[in-house]
């Protein structure tokens, strides 16, 4: 099982999931009506390291986080 | 890196920025302040932040900085900024003025694309995200 979770603006919970890459966490958030205005213009981060890779294997335990678009300062 | 919750107290800061560096030898120290305008009828700016990744690439940041025998410094302020207050503020030292101004503009432009910071504007009370002037961050779209 992993955890996904919802940074910022995005205001969801977290959610759980069973997922071996990140391909699957796609597939499985693009079926959440809530996130469809989100998930192309987030950039994703596992266990607080960025990631590009769809494919990036996915471990009991992870944490995924979505990060919507940023403006600091 | 120093987070902050409300306005930054950019005297203290910077002052003690330069305390710390005093014999350190640098040649040039270039100051970025953001301050908060009145404009649109807000109150304040409110933000969030991300504080892994954003130490993150900060960490990188204090990296690149070093290759080139400077220092960059950072202080950004979490939850509510109001008006004509400071919510960020950065710094680079160096030994010569060229590389700290190149550095400072890379940095401020970097950050304002890539850090983990979420703007909301706040009238009446309420936070209303910024989302007509923030950046998709690199990599965005992956899950799409």
């Amino acid at each position: 099982m992993i955890k996904v979770e919802f940074l910022g603006p995005i205001a969801k919970a977290p959610v759980e999931m069973e997922a071996a890459t990140l391909a699957d966490v796609s597939a499985k958030l693009k079926e959440d009506s809530t996130l469809t205005q989100w998930l192309d213009k987030c950039a994703v981060a596992l266990n607080d390291t960025m990631v590009n890779d769809l494919s990036t294997a996915l471990k009991d335990g992870d944490r995924v986080s979505i990060l919507p678009p940023v403006c600091g300062g | 890196m120093e987070l902050y919750s409300g306005s930054l107290d950019t005297k203290e800061i910077f002052g003690r920025w330069l305390d710390e560096q005093a014999d350190s030898n640098y040649g040039a120290y270039i100051s970025f302040v953001g301050t908060i305008r009145a404009e649109d009828d807000i109150e304040a700016l409110s933000f969030d932040i991300y504080e892994p990744v954003l130490q993150q690439w900060f960490d990188a940041w204090q990296e690149r900085a070093k290759a080139v025998g400077a220092v960059v410094k950072m202080a950004h302020a979490i939850g509510d900024v109001p008006v004509h207050t400071s919510s960020y503020v950065s710094a680079v030292f160096s030994p010569k003025r060229r590389v700290a101004l190149e550095l400072i503009d890379a940095f401020v432009e970097d950050f304002k694309a890539n850090a983990p910071i979420w703007k909301y504007d706040v009238k009446n009370g309420e936070r209303i995200y910024a989302a007509d002037r923030s950046t998709a961050m690199d990599g965005a779209g992956l899950l799409a």
